[in-house]
């Protein structure tokens, strides 16, 4: 008797056990679709706007090189062909495609379906070739940038809001009948530093500049932190002062980042006289930022190697030092990776800080090295964003997914070294 | 094995015939009827290990109370007692490994051959290197079998050759009874071993390094009984190149593997003798109280 209400009694609980459980499921698998539906969104959104970013309208002029036009004599130096007069042949070239162009306003409409991009492509030609002086060529130059959102968005766009005149789409639309205008892979977007016409702005001083920050960044504060980490798990005597110390170093994780680029501008530019603008300090104030991060995971790393594996190494005479290089650290290391990406992928993403050590300088070349004037991805993206040219609209989403793209690869990476040396036994 | 000692009659106290009464009556109070000094045979001559007067604290916490005790040389000792007693706490003070814990204090003197290990100038590593440790939970690098066998003879540049190393795995592997088992797959890892072998093969480690004295801290708890019989056959064929302190929560396995008994309660050591002596005559009831199983 008293052991069927016992049955009962659990029976009763079972229905209500499980109701819970699948209450819980329920809002489990619910905060999972929220989530990814939100990522969706996200990239949908960035996609559809940036993809564009990654092509480019060219048009294609029938340029004549002529030497006196363009100021060359025989001699034809390279002084010459660099200060030559490209843009002369640039708006022969369009008069001769629309002879009955007439009027100095008029003119000056026509020339600037072109960018002024297409100089350079001119000068780069001639300087490489100078057989082609005098010569008779077909050029594809990239189109102004206004020209470039208007022919993207040809189909859907409202007349009213594009910044291109009645007679201008007459003439692109002749242009294209005689299959004279090619959306192409933008390539120079990769290829080239910021500038401030939409159609020339490249993504590569802000990629490269990324990339030295990050590897000053992670050369800095990956052997930093886990030092610090292994001192602090394996060798410091646990009293007040680490207590003091271990304290610390969690409130510093949550010190706002721009504190940590006053301190830069402060210790390292003021004080210590590393030229502002450049990789190298940012990698600096990025470190100080990071380090922190790491520093917690790594010691959380450290701690979940079992005990049982330093008695085994110190029982048979290993040395403390042996003990942590020999098989603390490896078994760690995975762990400590986590860390780092974590805290790079924080990095990469960093903007206030940079901004006080004067990262937000409009930079056109592509920085060299670490001591080179630079800006980062997420900066340029601020930056692009504020521009107003309408084309810049797009070059900022198709910042955005490159910027995406570095942290998959840096992610990828990680996920890569960590299986290699999860190699668990 | 030599069971007949030279001071046969050892230092034995003698017990109050209250304490016996108590432990005849049934009820066993644990606090009670401690000696003030352990009985049998405690002092011996050769001896390899000699304790005096140890005391051990963690923090305010006094673990183990004035313990004095020989150990001889290739002797097997059995260390036993109720859980929490201080058995291990006492074994880990023989290698110095309770240096890893930072709370933890030992007092008084620990000779090895004559020489103090607690002494400044000792170096811990080499003392590890001549008393090696066998732990309660098989603890296998997760390396490979030949690398477990192998890593304490590099670290101390035992060998010179990777000729000269190969044998050493290989006769260690065979004094610790597993090398048939895994002559054929030396690079696979030691964590893939059953329970009893990566025991073995930590007991392989252990002697890898050539010590003089084996402490083995429960070594057969997390292990089967088919498992548990070839580590004890193993302790037999060690007894005979090295001297072994075991800590045993079985009283059987004392009975089948040791010469001498220690038996330890509340952090005394209560009683040592013949293992014979120990499980058919003990001389103390908290002895007598524990082998008949009055508590444990
Ligand atoms: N690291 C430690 N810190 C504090 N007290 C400990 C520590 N290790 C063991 N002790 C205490 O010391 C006593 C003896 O423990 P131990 O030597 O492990 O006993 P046994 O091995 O006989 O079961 C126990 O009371 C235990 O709580
Ligand atoms: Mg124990």
């Amino acid at each position: 008797m008293n052991k069927m209400s016992t049955i009962e009694k659990i029976e009763k609980g079972l229905k209500r056990r499980y109701f819970s459980e699948r209450l819980f499921q329920i809002f489990g698998i619910s905060s999972i679709v929220f989530g990814l539906l939100c990522l969706v969104v996200l990239l949908t959104d960035i996609v559809g706007k940036g993809h564009g970013a990654f092509f480019q309208h060219y048009i294609r002029l029938t340029v004549v090189l002529d030497a006196e036009k363009l100021g060359i004599d025989d001699r034809a130096t390279s002084e010459q062909i660099a200060m030559a007069d490209y843009d002369s042949v640039i708006r022969e070239s369009l008069l001769e495609l629309f002879p009955d162009v007439s009027g100095r306003k008029q003119k000056k409409q026509l020339y600037r379906l072109v960018s002024d991009g297409a100089t350079y492509r001119l000068q780069g030609m001639l300087a490489e070739d100078r057989r082609l002086l005098g010569q008779r060529v077909d050029v594809w130059v990239s189109a102004d940038d206004d020209v470039d959102v208007y022919l993207k968005h040809v189909d859907a766009e409202k007349e009213a809001s594009s910044r291109i005149d009645e007679q201008q789409a007459l003439w692109l639309a002749a242009l294209q009948a005689q299959g004279r205008i090619e959306k192409r892979f933008n390539s120079e977007f990769f290829m080239t530093g910021d500038s401030r016409n939409p159609e020339k702005a490249g993504i590569k001083g802000a990629l490269m500049g990324s990339f030295y920050t990050l590897m000053v960044t992670l050369l800095l504060s990956f052997p930093i932190g886990v030092a610090a980490a292994v001192y602090l798990e394996e060798f410091a005597p646990k009293n007040r002062w680490t207590d003091l110390i271990e304290v610390n170093i969690n409130n510093l994780a949550a010190v706002p980042s721009i504190i940590f680029g006053l301190l830069g501008l402060a210790v390292f530019i003021n004080f210590f006289g590393v030229p502002r603008s450049v990789p190298l300090v940012g990698g600096m104030v990025l470190t100080l930022m990071t380090l922190p991060t790491i520093i917690i995971s790594s010691r959380a790393a450290i701690k979940s190697v079992p005990p049982s594996i330093r008695e085994a190494a110190l029982g048979i005479g290993a040395s403390k030092m042996q003990t942590v290089t020999h098989h603390v650290l490896p078994l760690s290391l995975p762990g400590m990776l986590t860390g780092t990406i974590i805290g790079m992928a924080q990095a990469l993403g960093e903007t206030a800080p940079l901004l006080m050590i004067g990262m937000i300088a409009f930079i056109v070349d592509v920085p060299q090295g670490i001591t080179d004037p630079s800006t980062v991805l997420p900066v340029q993206i601020f930056l692009w964003a504020d521009s107003p040219e309408r084309a810049f609209t797009e070059k900022t989403s198709g910042a955005i997914i490159v910027l995406l793209g570095f942290l998959i690869f840096m992610n990828a990476v990680a996920v890569f070294l960590r299986k290699r040396l999860e190699k668990k036994w | 094995m030599n069971q007949v000692f030279d001071k046969a009659e050892g230092i034995s106290m003698a017990v109050d015939s209250g304490s016996r009464r108590s432990a005849e009556s049934g009820e066993v109070d644990m606090q009670a009827n401690i000696p003030s000094a352990t009985v049998g045979k405690v002092f011996v001559d050769h001896a390899k290990m000699a304790i005096r007067n140890v005391d051990v604290f963690y923090g305010e916490k006094q673990a183990i109370h004035n313990v004095s005790l020989d150990i001889r040389k290739n002797e097997v000792i059995a260390m036993i007692g109720p859980s929490g007693c201080g058995k291990s706490t006492f074994l880990r003070t023989l290698n110095r490994m309770n240096d890893t814990i930072p709370t933890c204090l030992v007092k008084g003197t620990i000779e090895l051959d004559g020489n103090d290990i607690y002494d400044k100038k000792l170096d811990v590593v080499s003392l590890r290197a001549r008393v090696g440790m066998v732990f309660q939970k098989p603890n296998p690098f997760p390396k490979s079998i030949y690398d477990n066998v192998a890593y304490g003879a590099k670290i101390h540049g035992l060998c010179s050759s990777r000729i000269e190393l190969d044998e050493v795995v290989e006769t260690s592997l065979k004094k610790a009874g597993l090398w048939s088992e895994v002559k054929d797959r030396l690079n696979q890892p030691g964590t893939g071993l059953s329970g009893g072998q990566q025991q073995r093969l930590c007991i392989a480690r252990a002697i890898a390094v050539s010590p003089e004295v084996i402490l083995m801290d429960e070594p057969c708890s997390a292990l089967d009984p088919i498992a548990t019989a070839k580590i004890e056959e193993l302790i037999a064929e060690l007894s005979e190149n090295y001297t072994i302190a075991i800590v045993t929560h079985s009283m059987q396995q004392a009975a089948r593997v040791s010469n001498r008994t220690a038996y330890f309660h509340l952090g005394y050591l209560v009683e040592v003798n013949d293992t014979e002596m120990v499980f058919t005559n003990p001389e103390h009831s908290l002895t007598e109280a524990y082998i008949t199983g009055r508590f444990g």
